[in-house]
């Protein structure tokens, strides 16, 4: 399954004078406990190589949302989300697979690879995150997961971690655009029994530990992280590159393995497992909206009028 | 179900419970008269406060140098293994709660809820009232099976009310070994130093958006709000694209705010950002495209360039 890192990480790196670090190694096969045991993390670290030039392994989890772009609209006969028309990479993951990106260059080597957790085997939000530089994916679409809350994506998506063999640092969005429940970064952590830093801001790695900024109500706090480790980074905290046609090219045939819950051992899912049932649906009171006027170079003095109409000066 | 027992998971900031806290708080208290507050930090300080808005019991953790999140989810997992079991946890939908609440979840495989506005019991059921849609669809979902119920809920979602109850009897509760998931320690904390009224206790807030086309015309946004003893505000594409720090956002993730007056400047109406601000009394919103969402919502919309209506409004208000 897995493919020798030379060919994967040429493409990843945007300085090629760095090519001559790859190839000494491919990962060697790691023991992938099963979902329940006593959390431990010393099976993540079973590759690495020393501080100083070792491969890093970053997985980075994708969602595949409906176009934000459009209207969202809830099924009728289930409440939920629709989510059957064509799927988009959430805009808020390319900030982790830049991340990542980033993070394996700096380190000299390494890969980044995906997972996602989508209905009808989509997966074309992940050949964009494969077109940017990721190596391989590994999907979990399965009917059976329709009505999952948070928890149980949250279960899904470690799974899928420890099927790729784990890595040295997981990266998630903050939350989807599309749910926004913003738990499941810290509820995989959790899982998997692995340190975390939400609200990412600003990420380097030292001598093989994650340094932080996190994002508070009032400011940032400086975080330091050993690895392996979970962390969620916030929108804007790198500049996502487009994909090359080059790279969309490659990411045709770059590998999504599909796999069911079932496979990856995870039972209860979707209603059954969610603790939580739709009961109702209500539209809100809608706001009206008042007077639109075209400026025509006076339409400061309505703002003043309205303001003053409100006692505000 | 009844909910005999609520925790509130309480915050405090320069000495005082957050107002998300005495929020919860004062909810909590007409769902149960037996209403718990979970705390990092030092109890003691503010039990008197906590007790007044409905608090009879807190628990304390000193978190130390540990993230708060990991640290107090470990903690109440072994007050709840202990015997003290709550039916229903509040969280507030912030980065402290939203931490704490998803490792609790995972701790007790139980599901969480979030972006709540509402929550109450029917007797038969628990429920819970979540916006969606930029605000337009309201969502009630009802827990199925036994407690803890765990839910998170916007700010300003209930107003704050004092009971006058006394100060509640503080417990410390000590932080269990962590292993490798207390990896993350705080090293520094940078506090970003405002002036002028906070943005979510604001009477005005002015806010700009990308429509001001560049990072320095934020100025006219900060000279406006001044002028009208606001606070200024973003929406997130400028916070993203780094023009002003996160503290500005107003937003799904960042700031709500119900001002009496929200003026938006250049600013289309995401629905990221109109689910922060549509709760506000008036809004004024200023736009060239007159098909952006936010004049949908705006008492006074003016269609217009905010380079030349902005200047022109400062002038007129400086003048007065």
């Amino acid at each position: 399954m897995f493919r020798a890192v030379t060919d994967e990480a040429k493409e990843l790196t945007i300085n090629s004078s760095r090519k001559e670090l790859y190839g000494t190694s491919e990962p060697a096969t790691r023991v992938t406990p099963r979902l329940g045991e006593e959390p431990c993390a010393s099976w993540f670290m079973s590759d690495r190589v020393g501080n100083n030039g070792h491969l890093m392994n970053v997985i980075v989890c994708v969602k595949q949302i409906p176009d934000p772009a459009a209207p969202g609209a809830l099924d009728a006969g289930t409440n939920t989300l629709k989510r059957d028309g064509k799927l988009v990479i959430d805009d808020s993951d390319m900030y982790g697979v830049e991340m990542a990106l980033q993070l394996v260059d700096a380190a000299g080597g390494g890969e980044v690879n995906l997972v996602s957790m989508a209905p009808n085997s989509e997966t074309s939000g992940m050949r964009t995150a494969l077109a940017m530089g990721a190596a391989k994916g590994v999907l979990v679409s399965d009917p059976a997961l329709q009505g999952s809350d948070a928890l149980t994506t949250a279960k899904i998506l470690a799974a899928a971690v420890q099927k790729l063999g784990g890595a040295d640092l997981i990266i998630a969005a903050t939350e989807s655009s599309d749910g926004y429940t913003g738990t499941v970064p810290e509820q995989m952590a959790e899982v998997l029994g692995l340190p975390s830093v939400t609200f990412a801001k600003k990420v380097s790695v030292d001598s093989g530990t994650l340094k932080v900024d996190r994002q508070t109500e009032s400011g940032y706090d400086e975080v330091s992280c050993p690895m392996p480790a979970v962390i969620s980074v916030t929108a804007g905290v790198v500049e996502p590159r487009y994909p090359s046609f080059k790279g969309i090219m490659a990411a045709k045939n770059k590998p999504i393995e599909e796999v069911k819950a079932s496979d990856l051992g995870v039972t209860p899912v979707g209603w059954e497992g969610a603790g939580q049932k739709i009961s109702g649906v209500a539209q809100a009171e809608a706001r009206q909206a008042g007077e639109i006027i075209e400026d025509d170079g006076e339409a400061f003095g309505k703002i003043v009028g309205f303001l003053e109409n409100l006692k505000v000066i | 179900m009844a909910l005999n027992n609520i925790w509130v998971f309480a915050q405090a900031a320069n000495g005082a419970p957050t107002s998300a806290t005495l929020e919860l708080l004062t909810k909590a208290r007409s769902l149960s008269s037996n209403v718990t507050a979970f705390m990092g930090g030092d109890g003691n300080s503010i039990a008197a406060t906590l007790g007044e808005y409905g608090a009879t019991k807190v628990y304390s953790v000193d978190h130390g140098s540990n993230l708060p999140g990991v640290a107090i989810a470990s903690a109440m997992k072994s007050v709840i293994d202990g015997g003290d079991k709550p039916d229903l946890i509040m969280f507030p939908q912030n980065y402290e709660g939203r931490d704490t609440m998803s490792r609790l979840s995972v701790k007790l495989n139980k599901t969480v809820i979030t972006n709540n506005i509402d929550i109450a019991d029917s007797g038969d059921g628990v429920t819970t009232v979540t916006p969606i849609f930029g605000g337009n669809t309201l969502v009630s979902t009802t827990f199925t099976g036994e407690g803890p119920f765990l839910a998170a809920f916007r700010p300003k979602s209930f107003a704050p009310e004092a009971s006058g109850g006394g100060a509640a009897a503080v417990t410390a509760v000590q932080v269990p070994d962590l292993g490798a998931t207390g990896g993350a320690k705080v090293l520094a904390v940078h506090v970003e130093e405002t002036t002028g009224p906070k943005l979510d206790e604001a009477d005005v807030v002015v806010s700009g958006g990308r429509g001001l086309g560049e990072s320095d015309k934020y100025v006219l946004v900060e000279d406006l709000a001044k002028i009208l003893k606001g606070a200024p505000g973003a929406s997130r594409a400028i916070v993203d694209a780094g023009w002003v720090p996160y503290s500005y956002q107003v937003g799904q993730t960042g700031k709500v705010v119900k001002p009496s007056v929200y003026i938006a400047a250049g600013i289309s109406g995401a629905t990221q950002h109109m689910v922060g601000m549509k709760g506000s009394k008036n809004i004024i919103a200023i736009n060239k495209d007159k098909e952006a969402p936010i004049f949908g919502i705006a008492d006074l919309g003016i269609v217009g360039d905010v380079h030349k209506v902005l200047p022109k409004l400062i002038e007129a208000l400086k003048s007065r």
